[in-house]
């Protein structure tokens, strides 16, 4: 058993596609240094045609990416700061992942689109500190946020094999998580598959990303009162809906923990799906960012934008209360009022 | 189909490329007639006027050379051997055509001629084709990459940024800028600060303005790039100096824009690409061409509208390579709710 860390775990999976697979190669600003890590050791290994490190070009780039994965290769791009992702939103979701449909299915466009340190870091500010995954779930992009360094591991091998464009969100809140790992730990993980990090049998607590181990830590803070399921889709397009109602099925009564801001975030959308189609006994909540989140920067402002364990708490003691007998009026009100 | 005469190593003579100059004219001039007619819906953007581009670029790639094209691409696929018939459909919506009715006149592309995609957001192609290059370049052989893009494109900062990485990377790509003086409505002398060869100059690329009305010399300098591309030199920069005669998109014959003076029309029409071709191949000749193209034309017509609408069913499918399943927009009922059938 060693200790991995979740930044090691990118860069094991990264050397073993490579290794795997001479399509694969890097681009990115800085990866030669390895600035976050990522590709500690490959520049050395694999040299500068396959580690390439590239120019502040994000948006010619991207679609280099694009133009090299049509033609045959697949790239991976390495993005230091999430808004850059949205700065080549055109690049990824407006054509990266439209040349399958609208070429009829001729054109194949595997890129990866690495974010190693997405969400928030304290003291990083408004313009460092976005966890935009929930616009690229929203256009369709396949789009995962492992939280765990194993599922790092066999979630990036796992986009880098896949023939369409993957997001690859690795929330800077796991980046320094460790894991006890034995060597044949480190597989592949399918895309769209979710993971129950706890089994519980009284509410279902969707976490996603870093946020998996606050709801854990709750979990383990109610246990004498409540039996929380921790459920990490890991994936949030495609995403498990088969195991989201199977765990409902059980548990009838819903939280979702999210780092996106409100309106039309992640969780939005696990809300509005488990009402539609899936056994709720209670009405679900949602934690989140407020709607339109910018992070001021002194940590007071900047924390108190961020989803917490007690409101997570606060959320799953109000569920448990609520119930399909109770009247409208009985229902608890807005957690963040 | 078309002439590639380059392909077979045979160089192509005058009447190739006035073939392929005729095929595109009476090409697209049949898909007004089948947009009037609603066969077509939505409409297209003509490259009626700019054909002597396509047909000079088109003599000097092969089929395994890779384009990135723009909107106004038929005559680039049809130069590069796409099958009419197959792009006619393409353009009708059906399932018989190049990119089974999902790309339509937009978004066209040809995999089996090497024209990986067309962008309508416009200059975006050239980061493409610089990729597409650099990868060919990391395999075997000689092929290149091409990126055809109009005036509109060169003040697009991805355009400008895919510069530098093809001239830094030295990417065998060859830039291919139809310059037809106006993006949509705005003519390039309000568009254009310094000069567009200046801005492939300013990355240390070797950039020519070359007549875009006279197939010969496209192909002459189409040549010079892609053998350029072929050695190993890196990417270069053509401009070509043409005209569109009909509108930026069929739907200006319903909004009657007046943004050219009727009399700048008139002289680049005088300077008409087919007839300055005809006049250099006799007569005779020239009449068995207009006779064979016209029907390949409409042979192309014909299959074209012979071929099927897809299905509602399949709206979904081709989203994604790996086949993934996308959800319909109407949820389904949740299931205490959902009545036996």
């Amino acid at each position: 058993m060693t200790k991995l860390s979740y930044t090691r775990a990118l860069n094991l999976a990264l050397a073993a596609e490579m290794e795997r697979d001479p399509a694969v190669f890097v681009l990115g600003e800085d990866v030669r240094h390895a600035l976050t890590n990522v590709t500690a050791g490959l520049f050395d290994r694999f040299g500068p045609e396959r580690i390439m490190q590239t120019p502040l070009s994000e948006q010619g780039v991207t679609s280099f990416a694009t133009g090299a994965a049509m033609a045959g290769l697949r790239p991976v791009i390495e993005y230091q700061i999430p808004f850059l992702l949205m700065l080549v939103f055109e690049q990824i979701a407006n054509q990266a992942n439209k040349f399958s449909l609208m070429s009829g299915g001729q054109a194949r466009v595997p890129v990866t689109y690495l974010l190693p340190a997405a969400g928030w870091r304290l003291g990083w500010g408004a313009q460092d500190s976005d966890e935009p995954y929930s616009l690229f779930a929203h256009y369709g992009v396949k789009t995962v946020v492992p939280a765990t360094p194993s599922d790092a591991f066999g979630l990036l091998v796992s986009a880098i094999r896949d023939d369409d464009p993957v997001a690859v969100f690795a929330p800077a809140g796991s980046l320094a998580m460790r894991e006890d790992l034995a060597p044949g730990d480190l597989v592949p993980v399918p895309l769209g598959t979710g993971l129950i990090h706890r089994v519980g049998h009284d509410v279902t607590v969707v976490a996603i990303g870093h946020l998996v181990y606050d709801a854990l830590v709750v979990a383990g803070q109610l246990e004498d009162q409540v039996s929380i399921e921790v459920f990490d889709p890991r994936t949030l397009y495609p995403f498990d809906w088969e195991g989201l109602a199977s765990s409902l099925a059980k548990t009838g009564r819903l939280i979702v923990i999210d780092d996106s801001n409100r309106t039309c975030g992640m969780a939005a959308e696990i809300l509005a799906t488990a009402a539609e189609e899936m056994h709720l006994l209670a009405p679900p909540r949602r934690i989140t960012r407020p709607d339109g989140a910018i992070l001021g920067f002194a940590p007071e402002l900047d924390l108190a934008m961020q989803p917490d364990r007690r409101q997570l708490a606060d959320a799953v003691l109000e569920v448990i209360k609520g119930g399909q007998s109770a009247p409208p009026a009985a229902r608890p009100g807005p957690l963040r009022a | 189909m078309t002439n590639t005469p380059s392909a077979d190593g045979r160089a192509p003579r005058p009447e190739d490329f006035y073939r392929t100059m005729r095929l595109i004219r009476r090409f697209e001039e049949r898909a007004m007639d089948l947009i009037r007619s609603g066969e077509i819906i939505s409409g297209i953007h003509p490259c009626i006027g700019q054909e002597a581009v396509a047909a000079g670029t088109g003599a000097v790639l092969r089929h395994d050379d890779l384009m990135l094209a723009n909107h106004r691409a038929h005559g680039q696929l049809l130069a590069k051997g796409c099958e009419p018939g197959r792009l006619l459909a393409e353009l009708a919506g059906r399932t018989t055509g190049i990119a089974r009715g999902r790309g339509g006149s937009f978004h066209p592309s040809d995999f089996s001629v090497g024209v990986l995609g067309s962008t309508g957001s416009v200059g975006h192609g050239a980061p493409l084709a610089v990729g597409a290059g650099w990868a060919l370049a990391r395999a075997a052989g000689d092929r290149v990459a091409v990126s055809v893009f109009g005036d509109g494109a060169v003040n697009q900062g991805a355009l400008l940024e895919s510069f530098n990485l093809a001239a830094l990377w030295r990417v065998p790509v060859v830039f291919v800028c139809e310059n037809n003086l106006y993006a949509t409505t705005l003519p390039v002398a309000a568009s254009v600060a310094g000069s567009i060869t200046g801005r492939a100059e300013a990355f240390g690329i070797p950039a020519e303005s070359v007549d875009g009305m006279d197939p010969e010399l496209v192909y002459a300098a189409i040549v010079r790039g892609v053998a350029r591309a072929r050695a190993g030199q890196g990417p270069t920069f053509l401009e070509f100096r043409t005209y569109r005669f009909e509108g930026h998109h069929t739907f200006e014959t319903k909004t009657r824009l007046r943004y050219r003076d009727p009399e700048e029309v008139a002289g680049w029409r005088a300077r008409d690409p087919l007839t300055l071709q005809a006049g250099r191949i006799p007569e005779g000749l020239r009449e068995r061409i207009d006779a064979g193209v016209e029907a390949t034309v409409e042979a192309a017509v014909r299959f074209a509208l012979a071929g099927p609408k897809p299905g509602l069913a399949d709206a979904r499918k081709y989203l994604y390579a790996s086949g993934v399943p996308a959800r319909p927009g109407v949820a389904a009922r949740p299931r205490e709710e959902r009545t036996p059938r």
